[in-house]
């Protein structure tokens, strides 16, 4: 069964093109890493997954609801991980997460239940009751991924999200996100760092609005390290 | 408890929460009306005469006439500092966590409507009751026949700012909405005083306040206190909230580019 799939989406500011004729299928329980050079469009398509956008072409089908169509089921199965923090510093992490649980119609004993859960899982039950603004970036990061589980979703997106984080905290959330998928959550992570992509992961290469490549890790790499083949691909033209 | 109401608790109540956090906006809130009633009230009392005009059937002093246009004024200072809660949200991408929740996003945005509006009237109440023990107190059951008058005014304004957030790119424009939104509201309306005073000065000026909302808001409020019905204000400040309402959510839809612009 498919997890996300995207068929044919182009979007353009004006007369710029920021997406063009992109598709590409995950299956569900795959990692799927979005590679792709900064202004590449990675956030441009997040925006269109997440319907912050509409797109004009092309189709887009969470967990088998079409965003279109039925924008809220697809959104009920969609845990979104965006490149800015969005945890209310006032807030304890708890409370960041019982807001999230309420705006997904969840309340009461199932939504502690839940939020126990997601903080187990990340590791985070011992900071839920901290306030957001005393946690380090690795915390925070933390926190808003078991935030983003809190509804069970059948797919995860993440926007760059270990974006100034120092080298231990990004592996560790790599890590813990390369396990999601392991227990059936359809993850698409977005990057420009290939050190976070795993060899089995299945990648997309986007670069200057479509897509360069998109099979196994190992395979677009070939015989050289993925972080030169990146760079070769994605090379101007001089 | 269906998911509307569960997400309009959590919205509403995280406002009322951000609110408490910010003592000082509450406090900055109440002073400004204040300063209003207490100086500029007592200075200007002497240079205006007013005559008897409904709803009021006896002399009254400036003082009490200027009430229901300082409850309007912190009603509208409060829409617009949503509208500015609004656009911070968005530059900080809290918003963004909003509008991917799976409720139709008008839901989402009556729901921090309804959240402003709630703290408006909270306000509202706090400087009536500073106005009372100052001496300026309405009939007794005005206070109860004011909440709805409130609602219904507190609606509109923060459609506006809602509006208003639409449009807003950034939080640096903010600084002319004060000059362009806030200032002609409040001065073009029969806040401060009555339009057949204005008229008297100039009949253009007193067609344009004639055609504010923010006059209408006024007026409902002013009857609405003392235990009286008018409609017209009513039909006028319900039609401007529609009217904001509807451009607000055509400014928040997603097929509207704009929201972000970053690839």
């Amino acid at each position: 069964m498919t997890g996300l799939s995207v068929k044919d989406i182009t979007y353009r500011y004006g007369a710029k093109t920021a997406l063009d004729g992109v598709s590409f299928d995950i299956p569900q329980g795959a990692f799927c890493a979005l590679l792709g050079p900064n202004g590449a469009g990675k956030s441009t398509l997040f925006s269109l997954l997440t319907r912050l956008f509409v797109a004009p072409v092309g189709q887009i089908d969470i967990a088998g609801h079409n965003l279109a169509r039925d924008p809220r089921a697809a959104l009920a199965k969609l845990g979104i991980v965006f490149q800015q923090p969005t945890l209310d510093l006032d807030l304890s992490v708890r409370q960041n997460l019982s807001y999230f649980a309420a705006l997904h119609g969840l309340s009461g004993r199932d939504a502690r239940m839940r939020i126990e859960a997601a903080l187990d899982r990340l590791d985070m039950l011992p900071r839920a009751q901290e306030k957001a603004r005393g946690l380090n970036g690795g915390h925070r990061r933390r926190a808003e991924i078991a935030r983003a589980l809190v509804h069970a979703p059948a797919v995860l997106l993440l926007d760059e999200p270990t974006v100034g984080l120092d080298a231990a905290a990004r592996a560790a959330i790599t890590e813990h996100v390369h396990h999601l998928a392991q227990d059936g959550t359809t993850i698409l992570w977005a990057t420009h760092l290939t050190d976070e992509v795993w060899p089995e992961d299945q990648l997309v290469v986007l670069h200057q609005a479509a897509i360069l490549a998109q099979g196994a890790a190992a395979d677009i790499a070939g015989e050289i390290p993925l972080h030169d083949r990146f760079l070769a691909m994605t090379a101007t033209p001089a | 408890m269906s998911p509307y109401l569960i997400s309009l608790r959590a919205i509403v109540g995280r406002e009322a929460l951000r609110f408490i956090h910010q003592r000082e906006r509450f406090i900055a809130a109440l002073v400004r009306p204040l300063v209003w009633l207490l100086v500029f009230a007592a200075g200007f009392r002497a240079a205006l005469g007013l005559s008897i005009i409904p709803p009021y059937q006896t002399y009254i002093a400036y003082e009490t006439y200027i009430v229901p246009g300082l409850c309007g004024m912190i009603m509208l200072f409060n829409g617009m500092q949503s509208s500015l809660s609004l656009v911070y949200d968005r530059e900080m991408g809290s918003m963004k966590l909003l509008l991917t929740a799976p409720l139709p996003r008008w839901w989402l945005l009556f729901c921090k409507l309804a959240g402003a509006t709630a703290i408006s009237i909270l306000q509202v109440y706090a400087f009536l009751a500073i106005a009372a023990l100052y001496g300026i107190d309405m009939p007794p059951l005005g206070y109860i026949t004011v909440l709805p008058a409130l609602a219904v005014a507190g609606l509109m304004l923060g459609a506006l700012g809602l509006l208003l957030s639409s449009f807003i790119k950034q939080l640096e424009n903010f600084a002319g909405v004060m000059n362009f939104v806030i200032f002609p509201m409040f001065f073009l309306s029969s806040a401060l005083y009555p339009l057949w005073k204005m008229a008297e000065s100039s009949k253009l000026l007193h067609d344009i306040c004639a055609l504010n909302p923010f006059t209408h808001a006024v007026e409902l409020i002013r009857f609405a206190l003392y235990v009286q019905f008018n409609a017209a204000a009513l039909g006028w400040t319900l039609l401007a909230a529609a009217v904001f309402v509807a451009a607000a959510l055509w400014g928040y839809n997603p097929s509207r580019t704009g929201m972000s612009r970053r690839g």
